[in-house]
């Protein structure tokens, strides 16, 4: 079952069109990634959904209820993060999430335990009585998604949940984020520009200018660039060419000392080529395609300036590599 | 209507009140700078018309004062929370906004009752004699004005969106309001302009019951301009339509 239906939504602000005729479906319990770059109207489509701006026009449902006609049940149905913080800095993390239980009616007796497990679940439980203006950036952010949690929502929206986060931080939300669609049985919308992030979603929608330009899971849409790229180097690249020619019939391309070869599943042929050359091989590297790739293709541009290298991405993948053998 | 909500909603307002000294002591350095060195200074210059004393005439308006200040920075605290971003932690609520104004407006009632309670108890070093009743009175009415003026407030908050706008709401609205209320002089005594002025300010009905409460018996120039049906009818409907209009302006969707 879809718990979020979009058809046809359109916002404009007097002659500028925000979102611009946008459909899409979430799946319950799925991790669902909405990509796209400054202005593109990700803030804009979460709040026509929490029902906090209404639509000009088009529709849409939150676990069966019509944002613009059942706004009260839409809301008992959603927990948001949104992009600005929404925390009172004067009280403690503690206060907060019992104002927000009782903001959304939780059974009283039922409070001390869901604030406990929330705090626990995002690891804040030892510092529950400090104000938050004492939290750094990625505390603030964590009590936010343990606030989220404490009406037990069927939907989650993160909008931009790790933007400004230092790379720990960051780790430590992610993971918090990616356990919850099982532990809390929740369905995640959230919005992101980070291309590690956008690639652990279960499936995602591209928008650009109000209209969304490409939708599907991450692998889907990856796919659409070509294939994933190995790069090895090699004490005999001549030699190393033939072997690989033989074992997989695909011509390398030398550049600049090193062998590059391009296939469908990279990760699965690399056991078999280092099996094959055994010695021969000094390095190997892996590069896949990003979804920031997908966006440079359809767009032209990339998402943001600093997101652009993808190298972190092949770093990543090399050390994993690295681990399993 | 949801109790939870308004009931959490006044639970913040006091935490908050409690935790912040420096709002409660000039909550009552405030009165007592106006009681004692305003009220002093000119009561040298008032000769004391039906007998009595000028510092005694203003005890009701710095009651109100009192209120008016502390109702309306509870309730323009609204507009801190929009500048930083709590404001929308309550609107996405599942909490209708009437529930929301009721709440805020509750919140002020509280903290500036508690205020104008703790001035209240200065009345024997003023000379005065109150009654148990009447001191039930005073707290009754200054209920009824609290709430008046923190709804008052609310809609004004739903005008601005940043805190910038708190000095000129100060300077603009709340000082003209207290000038303009019978506070430091009787209202029969103003010339016509300033008459018509004062009688459609909300806080002139508060002081007026307050002195209605403060001097049952007095009459003469001191006395109090409208009686006490009429100053709580006033109260109670510009409250309910603060309630109502506030409301309103908060189901506004952009
Ligand atoms: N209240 C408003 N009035 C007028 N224009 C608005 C308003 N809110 C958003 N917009 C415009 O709508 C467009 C989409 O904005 P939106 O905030 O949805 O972008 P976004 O995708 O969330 O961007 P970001 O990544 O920077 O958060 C922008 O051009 C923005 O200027
Ligand atoms: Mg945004």
């Amino acid at each position: 079952m879809s718990i979020i239906r979009v058809e046809n939504l359109v916002k404009s602000y007097g002659g500028l069109t925000a979102i611009d005729g946008i459909s899409f479906e979430v799946e319950e319990g799925t991790i669902f990634g909405f990509l796209g770059p400054n202005g593109a109207g990700k803030t804009t489509t979460i709040n026509v959904l929490c029902t906090l701006i209404s639509a000009t026009s088009g529709k849409a449902f939150i676990n069966g209820h019509d944002c613009a006609k059942e706004p009260s049940n839409v809301r008992k149905s959603i927990g948001i993060v949104f992009q600005d913080t929404t925390l009172d800095k004067d009280l403690t993390a503690r206060e907060n999430l019992v104002f927000h239980a009782y903001l959304y009616g939780v059974k009283k007796s039922e409070i001390r335990t869901r604030v406990h497990d929330a705090l626990t679940f995002v690891g804040l439980y030892e510092r529950k009585d400090d104000l938050v203006k004492k939290y750094s950036g990625g505390m603030k952010r964590r009590l936010e998604v343990a606030r989220g949690l404490i009406h037990r929502p069927r939907v989650l929206f993160l909008d931009e949940p790790t933007l400004g986060l230092d790379p720990q931080s960051r780790a430590n939300l992610w993971g918090v984020i990616t356990e919850m669609p099982k532990k809390h049985n929740v369905t995640i919308f959230m919005t992101t520009h980070y291309m590690e992030e956008a690639e652990v979603c279960d499936n995602i929608a591209i928008i650009d200018n109000g209209k969304i330009i490409a939708e599907g899971s991450p692998e889907e849409l990856k796919k659409t660039v070509g294939g994933d790229v190995i790069s090895l180097r090699t004490r005999d690249n001549h030699w190393s060419r033939q072997e690989i020619k033989k074992m997989f019939g695909i011509d390398s391309e030398e550049k600049d000392g090193e062998l590059y070869l391009t296939t469908g599943r990279g990760d699965a042929c690399i056991p078999e080529l280092i099996r094959g050359l055994g010695d021969m091989v000094l390095s190997v590297k892996l590069q896949r395609p990003t979804i920031n790739d997908v966006f440079l293709k359809l767009t032209g541009k990339a998402i943001r300036d600093e997101d652009v290298s993808g190298m972190s991405n092949i770093k990543e993948e090399v050390r994993a590599y690295r681990r399993r053998h | 209507m949801e109790f939870n909500a308004i009931y959490v909603l006044v639970a913040r307002e006091f935490k908050k009140f409690i935790r912040e000294r420096s709002r409660l002591v000039s909550a009552i350095a405030r009165p007592l700078l106006w009681l004692f060195l305003v009220g002093a200074g000119m009561s040298r210059l008032v000769s004391p018309k039906a007998g009595m004393p000028y510092t005694q005439f203003i005890f009701p308006g710095i009651l109100g004062m009192t209120i008016l200040f502390s109702s309306i920075f509870s309730s323009i605290s609204i507009i801190w929370d929009k500048e930083f971003g709590f404001f929308k932690e309550i609107l996405a609520a599942p909490v209708s906004r009437l529930s929301i104004v009721i709440g805020k407006g509750l919140s002020g009632t509280v903290v500036s009752t508690i205020q104008a309670s703790i001035v209240l108890l200065l009345f024997p070093v003023l000379g005065l004699k109150l009654g148990l009743f009447q001191i039930l009175e005073v707290l009754i009415i200054a209920i009824a004005v609290s709430f008046c003026i923190s709804t008052f407030g609310i809609l004004l908050a739903t005008f601005y969106e940043s805190y910038e706008s708190f000095s000129v709401i100060m300077n603009f609205i709340v000082m003209p309001m207290f000038f303009l209320s019978g506070a430091m002089y009787p209202v029969k005594l103003l010339p016509k302009p300033l008459a018509v002025a004062t009688k459609l300010n909300p806080l002139t009905y508060g002081i007026d019951a307050l002195k209605n409460a403060i001097f049952p018996l007095e009459e003469g120039p001191m006395s109090a301009d409208f009686s006490l049906v009429t100053d709580m009818a006033v109260i109670l409907f510009l409250s309910f339509t603060f309630v109502v209009i506030a409301a309103r302006l908060f189901e506004r969707k952009k």
